[in-house]
């Protein structure tokens, strides 16, 4: 008998894994409404933002009872384009819905194969925020006038770390050039594959300035370390003590926005039940609370509305893409 | 001594029977997880998010600061038994764990992890508590042009490995960088012999590369000799032993338990690669060592020490990575990044303000890190012996249910399909080498630092506007590369000591 606890223990590991990656193959049963029953999927891997953005989302809309069974599957990759082909193709599947943004534009922009957006039905706009312009404490820019007029004097010897290439960061990186007038193809950026990663670029002093997400930056800013000069937001951000690139004198905004699309062929009524989730979840309190946390901005924008978004802001990334020389 | 009465404090919470039980689950859990290739401590840390929002602040860091540990000391126990590491930080003690498994000693491999995990884990503990506010200083002493000449460094130190058959080395290594050249270039954003599949677009996943060369080549390349052997069924090897180090196995792995440690402090702090490049040194320094000793063991039963280094070196980047995750806010792992967005659900914000901001929380979360090691000391010592046992199922058996679990493991990770016969079209490789004798541990060095040093030498130089002298812009790079040329000149001189004493006994036995 004692020979056998071990073949039990092994098998239950296999019967374990088994279990967890069955987990996107389940909820597809006939008869169920997203009411009941409803997938979310992130196109990035456990901790990126998609993913922090899907889980709080399940988190609020279970505590809601928007719908009794969330769950949340990971589809890394690609900028968030494998996960995109997968929904695309799910046909009429009434029970998914994939998590979207702006990064999600660019790679599909930069990828040029593929599906894109277009194959999806829209759902909703829900939450921005945005990227800030940062030079480290011991840097001699105090404004972005000072760091605009070094830029403009010498664009490569002034490089600029960001997340990855495409993303809103290099994105906001490429306009402000264009605006200021240096060639966007002389902008030296440096993609790291993620916010924290900027940030120790910046305090290890590694490149001249520094954009990514505020949330990244703002207790780095709070203890001096680095200085914050412009952020992208469209309007003024009160009790934020940052000017916008517009108030500071450069023509640029741009919002990372998150979003939900579910697949292309399901019907109008169960496209009016998902907005009505999403609605009923983003009235409620607790959602709130989430925006409040994650510094994030309302911005919601439904159905057609957001479709007409989508189309505008993927025409507008891809022309910036272009300029970019991706 | 503030940080001692905040410590004690933190103890005081941690301790309370219900925090207990939180920090008992998360070890079982994230041992658990750990165990399985593909699921790593994120997943877990993932999966149980929901769970924990039932629990108050407190008990759920306490969870997942269990869970973290947890994953560690999981993650060998599958490569020392199964040749499958559960993670990439396990391939380096995975070399001689599984060597010391097969030569009957698999329990005291196991023992020799769990108690390298602890040591090292504890140390680093320890320097996060006292240390926490000058990690930010290391960290902003390092960036591109310091990276570049870390990875050249540790490319040096683990040559080693290679230094067998010079030629069959380079041949691994050349197919290590082949590998990870796969995939969108991060600089800019072309694309790499990705032949336009989108699945390709991020490149081949080091769990795929490992399990693929380690496990499933394994098992085909049995498969292949089956007939040869008298033995058609037998087991993999006569499990049973103690996972008790006695005296003189403590006098072995002590210092090698030190060594790793001291590897890993350092790495945990600076977001370069994980935990991986400080293991891997671990294992070169030990292989170093070995041949210096003339220890016939090591590289042919398994030596105690190639499994102590570098497990200890892995749980000391661990800790000191937590150290940097909540001092400084920079998640060094996906572990650290999930946990970080845990943190900020409970309102808590990693970084320079955290301890002043958040000691409340902070102070029971480190004294629970303390608390989970001695749990998953305590719960993976007794187990390594039954664990050792998996080793008594027949062989057929257990190559079966090792390609079942590498499988389900690689589709875990992103549900591809692609990434199976990728899997599968790897082990054909790993068969390939071993029929021709060539060594598998480059493939996965190069691998893991080639991306690395690529990346960065890049970004040193974009920065530089390809100007080499950057590179050697710095103290820490002018330290690195000058004892990395003395490393040189030392194994040279060396070599050629040897060579010229060989050949004079060669004459002298004439």
């Amino acid at each position: 008998m004692r020979r056998r606890i071990p073949l039990i223990l092994f098998s239950a590991a296999s019967a374990a894994v088994f279990g967890l990656a069955a987990v996107d193959a389940s909820g597809g049963g006939a008869g169920a409404t997203p009411r009941t029953a409803l997938t979310l999927v992130a196109p990035a891997a456990p901790g990126g933002g998609w993913d922090a953005f899907a889980r709080e989302a399940q988190q609020v809309i279970r505590d809601e009872g928007a719908s009794s069974t969330v769950q949340v599957v990971n589809v890394p990759g690609a900028a968030g384009t494998i996960g995109l082909g997968q929904v695309a193709q799910m046909g009429d599947r009434h029970d998914i819905m994939l998590v979207t943004g702006t990064v999600m534009i660019g790679g599909v922009a930069m990828a040029t194969s593929g599906e894109t957006l277009e194959h999806t039905t829209p759902i909703a706009r829900i939450a921005d925020d945005y990227a800030v312009l940062v030079v480290p404490a011991d840097s001699p820019y105090e404004t972005l006038d000072d760091f605009v007029a070094a830029w403009q004097e010498d664009p490569g010897g002034t490089a600029i770390a960001g997340g990855s290439l495409g993303g809103i960061d290099h994105l906001v990186a490429g306009l402000a050039g264009a605006e200021v007038g240096i060639d966007p193809r002389d902008v030296n950026y440096i993609a790291y594959p993620g916010g924290g990663e900027v940030v120790s670029s910046m305090l290890s002093n590694s490149a001249a300035a520094g954009i990514s997400g505020l949330n990244e930056f703002r207790d780095q800013i709070e203890v001096g370390n680095i200085r914050a000069l412009a952020v992208s937001a469209e309007e003024p951000q009160e009790g934020l003590g940052i000017p916008t690139f517009r108030e500071a004198g450069v023509d640029v905004a741009m919002s990372n926005w998150r979003g939900l699309v579910a697949p292309p062929d399901i019907s109008d009524e169960t496209r009016a039940e998902l907005i009505a989730i999403v609605e009923e979840m983003q009235a409620s309190d607790a959602w709130r609370a989430t925006l409040d946390r994650n510094n994030w901005t309302d911005s919601m924008l439904v159905g057609d509305e957001f479709g007409a978004f989508l189309e505008a802001e993927s025409t507008r990334i891809e022309t910036i893409i272009e300029e970019l020389g991706l | 001594m503030d940080q001692l009465t905040s410590l004690l404090g933190g103890f005081s919470v941690a301790l309370e029977p219900i925090n207990l039980l939180w920090l008992l689950i998360g070890a079982v859990l994230g041992t658990a997880v750990g165990v399985l290739p593909g699921l790593g401590s994120a997943m877990a840390v993932a999966l149980l998010l929901p769970v924990t929002f039932a629990l108050d602040p407190t008990g759920a860091f306490i969870m997942f600061a269990s869970i973290y540990f947890g994953g560690l000391f999981g993650d060998s126990t599958a490569g020392i038994l199964l040749n499958t590491p559960g993670n990439s930080s396990a391939i380096a003690t995975t070399f001689e764990g599984h060597r010391m498994a097969r030569d009957g000693r698999a329990a005291k491999a196991l023992g020799t992890s769990a108690i390298g995990a602890f040591i090292g884990g504890t140390i680093a503990t320890t320097a996060v508590v006292f240390l926490a506010p000058y990690l930010a200083t290391v960290a902003s002493l390092f960036g591109p042009a310091e990276y570049f000449a870390l990875a050249a460094f540790a490319f040096v130190a683990i040559s080693s490995v290679v230094a067998e058959s010079v030629v069959r080395g380079l041949t691994a290594l050349g197919l290590g960088l082949l590998i990870t050249l796969v995939g969108i270039d991060q600089a800019s954003g072309a694309q790499r012999f990705t032949m336009g599949a989108p699945a390709l677009f991020d490149g081949i996943s080091i769990i795929v590369v490992t399990l693929g060369l380690l496990a499933i080549g394994e098992v085909l390349y049995v498969g292949s000799r089956i007939r040869r052997e008298r033995s058609r069924t037998g087991t993999l090897a006569i499990g049973g032993g103690s996972p008790f180090l006695r005296g003189a196995e403590w006098r072995k792995a002590l210092p090698a338990f030190l060594r790793g440690t001291s590897f890993g402090l350092p790495f945990g702090v600076i977001p370069v690669g994980g935990s991986e490049v400080p293991t891997f040194l671990a294992y070169g320094t030990e292989k170093r060592l070995a041949q210096r000793r003339r220890d016939p063991d090591f590289g042919t039963r398994g030596a105690i020490q190639g499994v102590a280094g570098p497990e200890a070196a892995g749980n000391a980047t661990a800790g000191t990575a937590m150290g940097a995750l909540l001092a400084l806010g920079l998640p060094t792992s996906a572990t650290a990044a999930m946990m970080l967005a845990a943190f900020q659900q409970y309102g808590m914000q990693p970084g320079p303000l955290l301890f002043e901001r958040s000691a409340d929380l902070v102070w029971p979360l480190i004294a629970s890190l303390f608390l989970g090691l001695v749990i998953l000391l305590v719960l993976n010592l007794p187990f390594a012996a039954v664990w050792a046992k998996l080793l008594v199922i027949p062989r057929h058996y257990l190559y079966a249910g090792i390609t079942v679990v590498a499988m389900l493991g690689v589709y875990a990770i992103a549900s591809s399909t692609l990434d199976l016969w990728l899997l599968l079209a790897i082990g054909v490789i790993g068969v390939v080498m071993r029929r021709f004798e060539i060594p598998l541990a480059p493939v996965l060095i190069a691998a893991i630092l080639g991306p690395l040093a690529e990346t960065e030498l890049r970004r040193a130089l974009a920065v530089s506007e390809g100007d080499p002298s950057v590179l050697v812009g710095s103290p820490i790079t002018v330290v690195l590369y000058a004892v990395m040329a003395a490393a040189v000149a030392i194994s040279a001189v060396q070599h050629l000591r040897h060579a010229r004493r060989d050949a004079r006994q060669r004459v002298g036995a004439r």
